[in-house]
């Protein structure tokens, strides 16, 4: 993996880096931003924010109410138990198992979501452990120039170094 | 504003992990020898049969019940108070939430072994889950014990995945300065964790979504836990209080624990600068509000028996209030309401000092309380012919001893391996509290920036 990148230990820096970068042409999506915490307070940190999370969450949260609601019913007309006089499907008490696999299948689908689109495909791709110390990493993987990007990201006491 | 003075704090949460002190070993070796105990007592009762524990008729359901409904109570100090603090983005919650959400986890894992100890024979245990079997039975989804099994586990999963994914960013931060098998374990943890913004934004919404829906499970864990009880016509027991009573009694229960957690971790990591005294008098506070609504609540319940005036709810009435209970229960009035009421409305006294023993008092009462529920009322049920007494065994007695231990054991391990505050919430927190842009000055929930090593200040 070839790479450009700068190391900033201001995310105003970080910041300035990234727009210069847009500002030679390299698209949104060709940035990589990393960093060893959010940050909410600045554009850069916002990039890619749109998600269908919750969305996968609601309807996986359905698919377990219809599901749960289905597999009681089946199950309890298969064995069909009269308790207590009550119904052989009785909504009241049925209704604690599906509220709980529903929630439960919302928190999972939430989960699985988050790994496939945090998770995978992550090994081998552009770091450096100096992130953790809290610098703020600006590059570009696979850079066609790199010289051309290299004054781009050298600015403010920013480092910039190659991976190759 | 130079980031990297945030070094010396990422340094002071990532030193336990690297290195191991005596007292480590030392808290090990201790609740160690008291979790082999408790270990040994279940293997005589599994032996010698149930018989050796005291459950005798009528009080079947004794020390054992006592100790899953009060390990489940503590178990809402975390998530749900992280949940909640997370979702009203209060500033404060940073180096409490890992803590809190731990105690969710372990306490919930203790208290869902309690059923299980609880059987004859509990090899035997999959008998009651809830699935259709070969041996044709099929599972009663009217059952209360049914409804605990769903409960319990979607808490646990729902409350192990909330404290494990915060945790994967501060694991890429170990790998980063491990070295040797550290370094792989760490690697294998991290899951590849970068910190792309597409990363971080993923795990904020994750964990938003988490903590909306995380927050019903909680209150209905507890809720189900008092069905167990409410749906039982059982004297005292069959009362549609209990679900909102079981709950606050569980948050009460759950931010003592905290408080205890937090303190000492505080004295055994030297996390003073990080669990200030403000966490302390917020938390404190919290305690206060519960410890009053749950006096609201036990005047409810007290005063609608009493009113009622039935004979057999008045025989567990009296037997608590006068009779052989009496002095559980007033300890247990003073435990969880006189203690707190008298340190912590008193600005003077609710130092990191009166919130420790405020808590330790609301711990015992809580424990009090649970057992008040369970015992007395099976004790005096609705036939005087079945009245009974209950003396616990010295094997119920190292059991519930080894829960306390195993708490403590498995808080130790936990905090060896992971940091026990998160890292990159309380750098996140620095920044939007302004310390980032140097204006953050005197502000409590900021990371002391100031370097404090000679290797960070050169």
């Amino acid at each position: 993996m070839s790479a450009i990148y700068g190391l900033y230990a201001d995310p105003n820096i970080a910041q300035r880096a990234v727009n210069n970068l847009r500002a030679l042409g390299v698209a949104d999506a060709d940035i990589t931003v990393i960093s060893s915490e959010p940050f909410e307070h600045f554009e850069f940190g916002h990039r890619d924010a749109k998600t269908a999370m919750p969305w996968i969450a609601a309807g996986a949260g359905l698919a377990g109410l219809g599901l749960t609601y289905w597999l009681l019913g089946a199950s309890q007309r298969s064995w069909p138990l009269v308790t207590a006089g009550m119904p052989v499907v009785p909504l009241w008490t049925n209704l604690i198992i599906i509220f709980e696999m529903t929630m439960l299948s919302a928190i999972l689908a939430t989960v699985i979501t988050l790994v496939v689109t945090a998770f995978v495909g992550q090994r081998g791709k552009l770091y450096d452990p100096e992130v953790s110390d809290g610098y703020i990493l600006v590059g570009v993987e696979h850079p066609p120039d790199a010289a051309k990007l290299e004054p781009a990201l050298t600015i403010d006491g920013g480092r910039v170094k190659h991976a190759s | 504003m130079n980031r990297t003075l945030t070094k010396p704090f990422t340094d002071d949460m990532v030193r336990p992990v690297m290195s191991t002190t005596v007292w480590f070993w030392a808290i090990l070796l201790a609740t160690g020898t008291v979790v082999a105990c408790g270990a040994a007592a279940w293997a005589y009762q599994l032996w010698y049969g149930i018989g050796v524990s005291g459950k005798r008729w009528p009080g079947f359901w004794a020390l054992y019940l006592t100790n899953f409904v009060f390990w489940i109570g503590i178990s809402h100090a975390g998530t749900l108070i992280s949940a909640i603090l997370r979702l009203v983005n209060a500033g404060w919650r940073r180096p409490v939430t890992r803590v809190a959400e731990v105690i969710t986890v372990f306490a919930l894992m203790i208290g869902a072994m309690f059923p299980i100890i609880h059987l004859g024979r509990p090899w035997l245990a999959f008998w009651l889950f809830p699935y259709p079997s070969a041996r044709e039975i099929w599972p009663n989804f009217r059952s209360p014990l049914a409804w605990d099994f769903f409960a319990i586990n979607t808490y646990l999963t729902g409350s192990l995945l909330f404290l494990l994914l915060p945790m994967i960013p501060d694991f890429a931060t170990i790998r980063d300065r491990a070295t040797g098998w550290r370094k792989s374990v760490y690697r294998t943890l991290a899951f590849g964790w970068r910190g792309t913004t597409t990363q971080w934004n993923r795990l904020e919404s994750a964990m938003q979504i988490m903590a909306i829906a995380i927050l019903p499970v909680a209150v209905s864990v507890h809720t189900i836990v008092s069905f167990d009880f409410s749906m039982a016509n059982v004297p005292m027991w069959h009362s549609t209080i209990f679900g909102p009573y079981f709950v606050a009694g569980a948050i009460f229960s759950g931010i003592a624990a905290l408080i205890i957690a937090m303190a000492a971790l505080r004295k055994a990591l030297h996390l003073e600068k990080y669990l200030q005294p403000l966490h302390f008098e917020n938390l404190g506070k919290l305690l206060l509000l519960m410890s009053i609504l749950w006096a609201y609540f036990v005047f409810n319940e007290r005063l609608t028996v009493w009113y009622g005036n039935e004979h057999h709810e008045m025989a567990v009435f009296w037997a608590t209030q006068r009779g052989q209970y009496a002095p559980f229960y007033w300890t247990m009035v003073v435990c969880n309401f006189l203690v707190p009421m008298l340190l912590l409305t008193n600005p003077y006294t609710r130092t990191i000092t009166g919130c420790v023993i405020a808590s330790f008092g609301v711990v015992v009462g809580m424990w009090l309380e649970r057992f008040l529920i369970v015992v007395p009322s099976l004790a005096h049920k609705a036939l005087p012919y079945s009245w009974g007494t209950y003396t616990p065994t010295p094997v119920e007695l190292y059991i519930m001893a080894a829960t306390f231990a195993a708490m403590i054991l498995l808080y130790t391990l936990f905090a060896k391996f992971v940091p026990i505050i998160a890292i990159w919430e309380m750098k996140a927190g620095d920044f939007a509290h302004g310390a980032g842009q140097g204006v953050g000055a005197g502000d409590p929930h900021r990371i002391d920036t100031t370097p404090v090593s000679t290797e960070a200040a050169s």
